[in-house]
C-alpha cells in the first residue's frame, strides 16, 4: 500500500516536471488581465468612403494630404472623349491635433469653394472590458463658395457661407467589412428660391469590403429626405469605388453621380442619374506625412 | 524509515511544482528595422514572462496590438497586413533552458534558452542566447536575437521591401518579481 502512494507520488511528481513547460504558458494565459480594453482600428483605410467623410481622422501629428479629382460624365459622347476632357478637383489638407480631435480644409474648383471642419473621434469602437459597439466621430465643417456673378452683386460672403454638422456611426463588423450610418444637418444662408430649405437633413450610409489586405471595395449612398429642395430635380448621391493602399498612399478609382466633392454640393446639389449614365469616373488620392513622431 | 521517505518525498514535489517561479505582466520588447530608406521602431510594454528556476522554464505571451510604433500608420500596416493581430492577437514563446541558475545567489548568467515560437499562427523551434541577472527577489531575463517574417508566414509586399530589414532586430528585456 504504502510502496503504491509511494510510487504514484514519485509518479506525479515526475510528471509535475515535464507538464512544467506548457503549464508556465497556460499559467500566463490564466493569470492574464482579463478582457484589457483594445480600441478596434483601420475602420476604414481613407478620410472618405468617396465622398463622404470616415469616423477615419489622421492621428496626432500627422498630416493627410488628399486630392480628389472628379472627370466630366461619362455619357456626354466622344466629343468629350467620354467626359475625360473635363474635370472637377478638390485639394484638401487634414491634420491630426490631438489623438481625437482633427482639423482641415479644402479648396474646390467647382464654384471655387472653400470648406473648413473640424472632427472629434467621440467614441472609438473596442473590445474587452467596457466594450464599445461603435465609432463615433463628429464633423463639424463651413463652406464658402466664391464664384463671381456679375449680375447679383448682394451675394455676399453670409449668403454664400453653409454650415454642416455630421455625426458619424462606424462599425467595423469583421476584419474586411465596415458599414457607416452619418446623419446629417446642413445650414444654407441663401438658397435659390423660397421654395427650398435653408436647413436640410439627410443621411449617408456607407461601407467597405475588403478583399485583399491592400484592396477594398467602398460604397456610399446619400438619402436626403424628400421636400427640402425643390428648385432643383436632385437625385440622391450614389457613389461606389475601388480603395488601392500602397504604403503611405491610399488610391481610390470612384463612380459617382455627384460633382462636387463638398457636402455642400454632393448633398442637396446632385442632379446627374445613374439610370442615363450621368456618371463621374474620378480618383481620390491621399498621401499621410508624419510631422510629429510618438516614443522615441 | 519508509514514512520518513514518503514525507520527505511529498515535501520535495510540493516545492518542486511551487518552486521558484519569476513573474511579470510589463515586461518590455523592442523591435527595429533599419534600412537606408527607412528606420522603424516599436515597444510593447504589455509583454507577460514567467521564469521556473527549478524546472528551467521560461514563457511568453505578449499582445501583438500593444507595440507601438513610432508612425501610427507603421503601427496600422504591422497590425493589419503583417501580424494580422484581429486573427492572431497574440505572439508566445514557451521553452527551457540547460544551465542551473544557483538559488538565493545574485548574478548574472548566460543561458541558452530552446523553445517553440508562436507568432501569425505558425509556431517554430528556436534557440535564443540570453542572459538572466538575479537580484534579490527580482529577476531580469535579456535579450537579443533576430527574427525572419518569412519564416512566419508574414509577406513583405514588393512595393515595401527596401524599405525593411530582411530580420528584425528583437530585444527582450522582462523585469519579472517572485511569485509567493
Amino acid at each position: 500500500m504504502v510502496r503504491l502512494v509511494f510510487t504514484l507520488i514519485l509518479f506525479c511528481s515526475v510528471l509535475a516536471g515535464q507538464a512544467q513547460d506548457s503549464s508556465l504558458l497556460s499559467m500566463l494565459d490564466d493569470s492574464s488581465a482579463p478582457g484589457k480594453k483594445i480600441l478596434v482600428t483601420q475602420t476604414f483605410k481613407a478620410k472618405r468612403i468617396v465622398n463622404t467623410q470616415t469616423v477615419e481622422a489622421p492621428a496626432k501629428g500627422d498630416l493627410n494630404f488628399i486630392i480628389m479629382h472628379r472627370f466630366g460624365e461619362i455619357n456626354d459622347g466622344s466629343y468629350e472623349f467620354f467626359g475625360l476632357d473635363n474635370a472637377t478637383m478638390r485639394i484638401g489638407l487634414d491634420y491630426g491635433l490631438t489623438e481625437k480631435l482633427a482639423i482641415g480644409i479644402g479648396r474646390s474648383s467647382l464654384e471655387k469653394t472653400f470648406d473648413g471642419y473640424l472632427k472629434y473621434k467621440l467614441l472609438r469602437q473596442s473590445t474587452g472590458a467596457g466594450a464599445m459597439p461603435v465609432s463615433v466621430s463628429l464633423v463639424g465643417s463651413i463652406t464658402n463658395y466664391t464664384l463671381k456673378f456679375d449680375n447679383k452683386p448682394y451675394l455676399n460672403a453670409k449668403y454664400r457661407t453653409s454650415y454642416m454638422v455630421q455625426a458619424l456611426v462606424a462599425r467595423k463588423i469583421t476584419t474586411a467589412l465596415s458599414l457607416q450610418v452619418a446623419p446629417t444637418w446642413q445650414h444654407f444662408n441663401l438658397v435659390p428660391t423660397a421654395r427650398d430649405k435653408n436647413e436640410v437633413f439627410s443621411t449617408s450610409i456607407g461601407g467597405r469590403l475588403k478583399f485583399t489586405k491592400s484592396m477594398s471595395i467602398t460604397a456610399e449612398y446619400n438619402i436626403l429626405f424628400p421636400d427640402q429642395v425643390s428648385s432643383i430635380d436632385v437625385k440622391n448621391s450614389l457613389s461606389m469605388g475601388i480603395d488601392i493602399e500602397t504604403g503611405g498612399h491610399v488610391f481610390q478609382l470612384v463612380f459617382t453621380n455627384s460633382q462636387g466633392m463638398t457636402e455642400s454640393q454632393f448633398i442637396p446639389r446632385t442632379t446627374g442619374s445613374w439610370g442615363k449614365g450621368d456618371i463621374y469616373f474620378g480618383f481620390n488620392i491621399s498621401r499621410n506625412f508624419t510631422l510629429g513622431k510618438k516614443g522615441k | 524509515m519508509k514514512r520518513c521517505a514518503l514525507v520527505s518525498l511529498i515535501l520535495f514535489s510540493v516545492t518542486f511544482c511551487f518552486g521558484q517561479v519569476y513573474m511579470t505582466r510589463n515586461g518590455n520588447i523592442k523591435l527595429s528595422s533599419d534600412t537606408p530608406l527607412e528606420s522603424i521602431r516599436a515597444e510593447n510594454k504589455d509583454v507577460e514572462a514567467a521564469i521556473d528556476l527549478n524546472n528551467r522554464n521560461i514563457a511568453f505571451s505578449l499582445p501583438l496590438k500593444s507595440f507601438v510604433f513610432t508612425r501610427s500608420l507603421m503601427q496600422e500596416h504591422f497590425n493589419e497586413k503583417y501580424v494580422e493581430s484581429d486573427k492572431y492577437p497574440r505572439s508566445t514563446f514557451s521553452g527551457s533552458f540547460g544551465e542551473t541558475i544557483p538559488k538565493g545567489q545574485d548574478g548574472s548568467y548566460p543561458v541558452k534558452v530552446r523553445g517553440k515560437l508562436t507568432l501569425h499562427g505558425v509556431t517554430r523551434d528556436v534557440e535564443i542566447p540570453g542572459t538572466f541577472v538575479r537580484k534579490g527577489n527580482v529577476l531580469t531575463g535579456t535579450a537579443n536575437f533576430k527574427l525572419n517574417p518569412t519564416d512566419y508566414k508574414i509577406r513583405i509586399p514588393y512595393i515595401v521591401r527596401d524599405k525593411i530589414e530582411k530580420e528584425t532586430a528583437i530585444e527582450v528585456n522582462i523585469e519579472c518579481n517572485q511569485k509567493q
